[in-house]
């Protein structure tokens, strides 16, 4: 008796310290180890019905890609990384349990789909978590896979709230979750009514879930349905093909026998050469062939041909119409009505986010451009090497980068310097080619062509093909975000207003100094102004140096956003060309109407075929051309003796 | 083409005005004449097919770069555009050759098969093989004559022609001149190509026409033999051309083309038709280069729309620029140098120069060279390689002036 | 190299092939390299030139191959595809080289083919395609569709509950073809076609703005979104910088790239990049001793620590190596006695398993799918057990007929319904 009791008490404690959580792990190891969505709920809902109160921590670690499993035995630990190695913790206590070398244990991975789901099982841990972070998650998980259950724990962590944005947020989920799920009609229509005002892809997506509709066909549309919309087979919606296949599939009409069919069955049939009366080798036509299919589709049981004619009876005789999921027509109707009110203002900020894209690329375009405005104004001459003074500007800011750590200040530093070092770069063009080839346009262009493919070359040797980084300090990452859908780039901003910034300044440069005074004299007339004393040697020379100092800058704004290569100079030169011309040489009014133009024009044809942006380019330049026809000297025409250049 | 001897090139006897056409003529016969019998297609072998068709091309480029030069040179046009020609001709014969390619390659399939194919089962069948690489099975509109040779010829002159007749009648006719008229032709020649990157396009997009060295119907032939079939072609086009664009820049006619070089507005004043000259000269021009393009591609064996990509014509400008402008066989000069030097370069077949601190390897600094290069030809020797001819002493003609660019020419009017 | 046993028997036969072997093979052994070294696609394909080298340099350092040393002739094709078809010529018939190891894009291998196939070479194509392709004369140690791109929809399915989907592409072939083949993979799956979204843009695309906004408002009907990416080269810069920018996380969308490796990551910022997706059959974070082995053997032969490894660089390492075992095993590099040879060859994977080469001319790879972490490597969250590539695709109807067998049926475009070779060349 004794003996038995002893027995007992000992078969109790192993079962209880078979309720240890590595005990609880180890029950199923490859379920922690090589998890999937489909399959670890399961044994998360063995881990939380067990109330171990470590439960919650060790999911934490798992879903944080913390957990490691040790190859010799197998056991799970808390893994701290530790040079190559990993300092092992126990899942329960914390404690630590000795070090683990590279090779010894295999870190867990848990893939997105499988850290969803622990996330939705720690949501109830979660609402009431002290860490309002831990509290953010468990609303994120809410939020990204909402469910029935979810509405009670969510409403009880209401009370205890103390963070005032996260209580927003959880009253809203909460609605939210009332809308979709709630079971008093009345509270639903509220609810749904409430969500017309609101314009978040969350509202709208609860919107649309009620608001799922299957299509379906039949005779009549039954009394009882809650019809979205009745279809017209032939229309756009729903094309006749495809109106004939839902009749096939819902077994209301024969199947139509195809060409591929009748082949087959015509080549089975082939007897002595011959199929029925027709010799095989007179079946090369559609028309020979039906012949011969309908002569022995009879006789052979196969099935008769599909006429149109039966076609289109078949769909004159049957209804097709939307159902929707939800069976309350008043929930449905109150849905409706909501997202109907959201989409139009939807379409709205739409509008307002393309303005706001293009005013973006039209300010890129501007800044890559206006440099060479200057040089085409001033002295006539086209720089096909300006691409490349982009580029310089772009490589200086990451050879800053590379040396200076900070990203503020190293972008502080980026920009003067990419200006002095395209600055130089511009004089020195200046002074050893463009100058002995004064007055010969033409022969500019292709000499300056022959110092980008070289330049670009050089590039190409020093700093290699890949790609290099140019990264944005971190107040300029993220966008500011109006709501859901009218939001911009915090860089795009910056970029926006560097290139007021630089309209300004090169405004004030060309209207208020005495150096834009003398510009404005050699570009309307050299001779004249070589004559009152100026120097149009030296006035030609800081020009360009000016032009090709803003092309720095310009690469330096350019690569923050997009990236650095060798090659990047190319893909903005034909259209900064196109910009200069389309605007008018020489103003940096045209300049700015140019880039406006085309960036607006960019943005509103992808916007007619979003699906293809390389169409968009195709098309604006085809319009440039046939504009240049209109206006052959670009918006902003110069008036006076040297518009006849 | 080579540089032929310089006592060769004195004339022994004056021919009607020009005798460096008919230097040049024997100098291309010679030429193929040599290549051909020391091919492997059919002689000793000591030229390689892939050299011979490398050969054939160059020739092809000459032509491009002739009617580049009478473009520029004579009429004083700097067309950054004529590449889209050279394109379009290859687009358009390559078409043909697909077309007849696969439509032999199916037929042969299907005729296995129990039934004999249906046209239309033919058809998407052929469709299917071209298409199936960009996802489409049926033929698009632009391929309607691909089924004929004759109907695909005429495309290559055809739509080239039209294009450019278009463009340069739009252009032209606003009197757009100077480095806008350049930029236009530039911005033309990006939308072709950015139309062709379209797989909606109809021309397979980025991929391009391929297989285009199997010619339907020569199969015996072998490629030794057809590369020097296409080397005789290629010379053929080039002779013709040639002396097509010396009959059209000499005379009277040619003293017009070059007047509107110098001056336009005074030749306009004189009462000639300065537009409708540099419309026949522009797409006089762009219709040669086509034929170019349609020998260039076969040998080739590939076009796709990086081929008139803007760059590929600015490099036509700087050959002619390097070969010398204004002269015939000046242009043909730099284009058949410089792209057999880049093809030479870019091979890896030059020794690296070891500098002791580091190693120059002219598969990277190659393409500098040929930039700065060509910036020393522009400023130093504006006459191009053509010039040195010049330094050949010869006869006083009083009937030959100095054809080439006048430095005076682009002289802007001041004050 | 690697220390497998594998391969150091396959050094010893090599050892052993001299003796027998020397007299008939014309010494050196010639190994054509046909990748950019200029133009757009030099980025990607310098570094396998520089493979191959180090490759080609371990070889001769075991004893080089039937007692002949190993000589890389290096040519430089500039990215300009008819150049690729000229260069491959000369490296047929100027340098009479035994193999071609090279090309990167889609068109460049469609231009070399033709050249190939006429004058009976030898290539190895190292990248992942879409193919719909089997060539005699090339061997595919790339990723077909069915061990990329197929899987990782799987993925997108079945892990993360996807049912809305976002093709975004560069528009030329493979992302073409690939999206052609995943919508209709789609569609056997249930999705409809409304659901699929599409764009393609030119190549170095740097505008995203729009684009990834338009993919951000296919969530407003509550279905969760995937975007499948196949935008190449620099444009994922771009794209990744924008996407980042507006806030866009790996949670509430994810985005697999299949062509986005370590080397692309290196010239981006990963940080705001954390989670998003990548499939390929080889990420440098893979935790064997025989990749440990390759990247210090690389990091030793290109003398910078910084240097990442990639797919590609693993395919030819897989590619190479069969092509060595195979000419050890036929005695001789005689195109069609090695090209017999190569089919059944096996050589270790650097992630574990083994790749064999199928009568079809491609490989069997394990597929992974690694997760971006914030040093620019991949987390590797799923790794596959090995998958044979399929030369044809089962999921477009014109070519779930077609299979290609160089053993047994001894066609690259077999016709199972009519049961007649379609063609004995490939289509370019």
């Amino acid at each position: 008796m004794r003996l038995l009791l002893v027995l007992l008490v000992t078969l109790w404690a192993s079962a209880a310290s078979a309720q240890s959580l590595q005990d609880l792990l180890q029950a199923d190891p490859e379920a922690i180890s090589d998890p999937s969505r489909r399959t670890v709920g399961e044994v998360l809902g063995r881990l939380v019905d067990s109330g171990l109160p470590e439960v919650p921590a060790f999911l934490q670690h798992w879903q944080a890609k913390e957990v490691v499993q040790r190859r010799s035995d197998g056991l799970f630990f808390v893994g701290e990384p530790d040079g190559d190695g990993h300092i092992l913790h126990d899942v329960s206590n914390g404690a630590e349990a000795g070090r683990a070398g590279p090779r010894e244990v295999e870190e867990l991975k848990p893939n997105a789909g499988v850290r969803g789901v622990i996330g939705s099982a720690l949501i109830r841990f979660q609402l009431s978590d002290p860490d309002p972070a831990r509290r953010q998650a468990a609303l994120d998980a809410i939020a990204n896979d909402p469910a029935a259950d979810q509405i009670e724990p969510l409403r009880a962590s209401l009370t205890d709230e103390s963070d005032p944005a996260i209580l927003v947020r959880k009253e809203r989920l909460a609605d939210l979750l009332a809308a979709r799920f709630g079971s008093d009609p009345a509270a639903r229509i509220a609810a749904i009514e409430d969500l017309g005002s609101d314009i978040a892809v969350e509202a709208r997506a609860v919107l649309n879930q009620i608001l799922a509709s299957t299509s379906r066909v039949a005779d009549t549309i039954p009394e009882e349905a809650n019809v979205a919309r009745t279809l017209a087979p032939g229309s756009a919606d729903l094309p006749r093909e495809a109106a004939y296949v839902m009749l096939v599939e819902a077994g209301l009409a024969p199947p139509r026998v195809t060409e591929a069919e009748i082949r087959d069955a015509l080549s089975a049939a082939i007897a002595d050469g011959r199929v029925g009366d027709a010799p095989a080798a007179t079946l090369g036509t559609d028309e020979a062939r039906h012949a011969a299919y309908d002569a022995m589709a009879a006789a052979r049981g196969l099935p008769p041909r599909v006429t149109e004619a039966e076609v289109d009876a078949a769909l004159a005789s049957h209804a097709f119409w939307q159902d929707y999921e939800e069976t309350d027509p008043a929930v449905t109707a109150a849905a409706e009505r909501a997202l109907g009110t959201a989409e139009s203002r939807v379409r709205l900020y739409q509008t307002a986010d393309i303005v706001l894209d293009a005013v973006s690329l039209a300010s890129i375009y501007f800044l890559a451009a206006i440099g060479l405005a200057i040089t085409f104004g001033v002295m006539g001459v086209i720089n096909m090497a300006h691409g490349e003074f982009i580029m310089m500007g772009a490589y200086t800011g990451y050879v800053v980068q590379t040396l200076v750590p900070d990203y503020t200040l190293s972008l502080v530093l980026a920009l003067p310097l990419a200006f002095a070092v395209t600055f130089a770069a511009g004089v020195a063009m200046e002074r050893l080619v463009i100058r002995h080839l004064a007055h010969r346009p033409l022969e500019t262009l292709l000499a300056t062509f022959g110092i980008s493919i070289a330049l670009q070359q050089i590039a190409k040797n020093i700093f290699g093909t890949q790609a290099r980084p140019l990264t944005s300090p971190g107040w300029l990452d993220g966008a500011w975000i109006v709501n859901d859908v009218l939001g911009i780039a915090y860089i795009r901003i910056a970029i926006f207003v560097l290139a007021l910034l630089f309209l300004a300044l090169i405004l004030v440069v060309l209207r208020r100094t005495r150096l834009g005074l003398e510009v404005r004299a050699v570009t309307q007339n050299p001779g004249m102004a070589a004559s009152m004393g100026i120097d149009p040697d030296r006035i030609a020379m800081l020009t360009f140096g000016l032009g090709s100092g803003i092309a720095g800058i310009a690469g330096v704004a350019i690569g923050l956003y997009a990236k650095v290569t060798s090659e990047m100079g190319s893909d903005y030169i034909v259209q900064s060309f196109m910009t200069v011309v389309v605007g008018g040489v020489g103003n940096v009014w045209g300049t700015l109407a140019g880039a406006a133009l085309i960036g607006v024009l960019q943005k509103w044809i992808e916007w007619f075929n979003p699906s293809n942006t390389l169409a968009a380019q195709t098309y604006m330049i085809l319009f440039i051309i046939a504009f240049i026809q209109f206006r052959p000297r670009g918006i902003v025409a110069m008036k006076g003796r040297a518009a006849g250049a | 083409m080579t540089i032929a001897p310089a006592a060769a090139l004195r004339p022994r006897f004056v021919l009607a005005g020009n005798p460096s056409v008919l230097w040049a003529l024997l100098v291309l016969a010679i030429f193929t004449l040599g290549v051909s019998f020391l091919s492997e297609g059919m002689g000793v072998g000591l030229i390689s097919t892939s050299f011979v068709k490398t050969l054939g091309k160059t020739l092809c480029l000459c032509l491009a770069a002739v009617a580049m030069d009478v473009v520029w040179g004579y009429c004083g046009i700097l067309s950054l555009g004529h590449m889209a020609f050279f394109g379009l001709g290859g687009y358009a014969i390559g078409q043909w050759l697909m077309t007849a390619r696969t439509t032999e390659i199916v037929a042969q399939s299907l005729a296995g098969q129990p039934l004999p194919p249906t046209p239309r089962e033919l058809e998407q069948a052929v469709a299917t093989q071209i298409f199936g690489v960009v996802g489409a099975d049926e033929f698009p509109w632009i391929w309607a004559f691909s089924d004929s040779l004759g109907l695909q010829l005429l495309m290559v002159v055809l739509v080239p022609g039209l294009l450019a007749g278009l463009f340069g009648w739009l252009a032209f006719r606003s009197r757009v001149t100077g480095v806008y008229l350049s930029i236009l032709t530039q911005g033309m020649t990006l939308a072709l190509s950015l139309w062709l990157f379209q797989n909606d396009s109809g021309l397979r997009g980025n991929n391009g026409l391929s297989g285009l060295q199997n010619i339907p119907g020569l199969d015996g032939w072998g490629q030794a033999t057809l590369s020097v079939a296409f080397l005789w072609g290629s010379a053929l086009a080039l002779a013709l051309g040639y002396v097509l664009f010396a009959w059209l820049t000499s005379g009277r006619r040619g003293s017009v083309i070059r007047a509107i070089r110098d001056d336009e507005a005074r030749v306009r004043f004189l009462g000639y038709g300065v537009e409708g000259t540099k419309l026949l000269v522009f797409t006089l021009t762009a219709m040669v280069t086509a034929i170019a393009g349609a020998l260039y591609y076969p040998q080739a064996g590939i076009i796709n729309p990086g081929e008139v990509a803007p760059l590929a014509s600015v490099y036509l400008a700087v050959w002619v620029a390097i070969g010398g402008r204004g002269r015939l066989y000046g242009a043909a000069l730099g284009a058949a140098l410089v792209s057999l030097l880049s093809s030479w370069f870019t091979s890896g077949g030059v020794p690296d120069v070891p500098l002791g601190f580091a190693t120059i390897r002219w598969t990277d600094w190659w393409t500098v060279l040929l930039g700065l290069g060509f910036v020393a030809v522009t400023l130093l020797a504006p006459k191009g390689l053509g010039g040195l001819f010049d330094l050949v002493p010869r006869r006083p003609s009083r009937r030959q002036g100095d054809w080439g660019p006048d430095d005076g020419a682009w002289r802007r009017e001041e004050g | 190299m690697t220390n497998t046993t594998s391969l150091s028997i396959a050094a010893l036969i090599a050892a052993f092939g001299a003796t027998t072997a020397a007299a008939q093979e014309a010494c050196p052994i010639k190994v054509g390299v046909l990748h950019s070294l200029s133009g757009t696609m030099a980025i990607s394909e310098t570094t396998l030139k520089d493979t191959m080298l180090m490759l080609i340099e371990q070889q001769n350092a075991k004893g080089g191959l039937l007692g002949c040393q190993i000589e890389a002739v290096v040519v430089d094709p500039a990215s300009d595809w008819p150049l690729f078809a000229e260069k491959a010529r000369e490296l047929l018939t100027v340098n009479e080289v035994d193999a071609i190891f090279g090309a990167w894009t889609s068109v460049s291998r469609k231009s070399v083919l033709p050249v190939i196939e006429e004058l009976n070479g030898l290539m190895f194509y190292p990248v992942q395609y879409e193919g719909e392709e089997s060539s005699k004369n090339v061997f595919y140690t790339g990723a077909a569709p069915n061990q990329q791109a197929i899987p990782a929809v799987d993925y997108y399915l079945e892990e993360l509950g996807i049912t809305k989907f976002a093709l975004l592409g560069t528009d030329y072939v493979y992302p073409r073809t690939t999206n052609n083949i995943l919508a209709a993979y789609l569609e056997s799956k249930g999705i409809p076609e409304e659901d699929i979204f599409v764009n393609y843009t030119p190549f170095g695309q740097s505008d995203w703005a729009t684009i990834v906004g338009d993919v951000k408002a296919l969530a407003a009907d509550g279905e969760p979104v995937g975007v499948i990416s196949t935008i190449n080269g620099d444009a994922n810069i771009g794209f990744y910088k924008e996407l980042a920018a507006q806030g866009i996380s790996a949670d509430e969308m994810p985005v697999v790239a299949f062509s986005v490796g370590e080397e692309e990551l290196s010239g981006l910022d990963t940080s705001n990049l954390v989670g998003h997706l990548a499939a390929w059959n080889y990420f440098m974070s893979a935790d064997t001793p025989e990749n440990a082995a390759f990247i210090a053997a690389w990091h030793d032969y290109i003398g910078d620590e910084a240097r990442v490894t990639n797919d590609p660089m693993e395919a030819h390492y897989i590619g190479f190596n069969m092509w060595v075992n195979a000419v050890t095993q036929a005695g001789t590099t005689d195109v069609d006695a090695v090209i017999d040879a190569m089919v059944g060859q096996k050589v270790p994977n650097l992630t574990g398993g083994v790749a064999e080469m199928l009568p079809n001319h491609h490989l069997t790879k394990p597929v992974l799918i690694g997760e971006i972490t914030a040093d620019g490597q991949f987390d590797i969250i799923s790794q596959t057990e090995p998958v044979a590539g399929d030369a044809w695709t089962d999921f477009l109807p014109e070519s779930a007929v077609l299979e290609a067998d160089w053993q047994k049926l001894k066609c690259g475009m077999y016709n199972t319904e009519t049961q007649t070779c379609v063609q004995l060349t490939s289509n370019y």
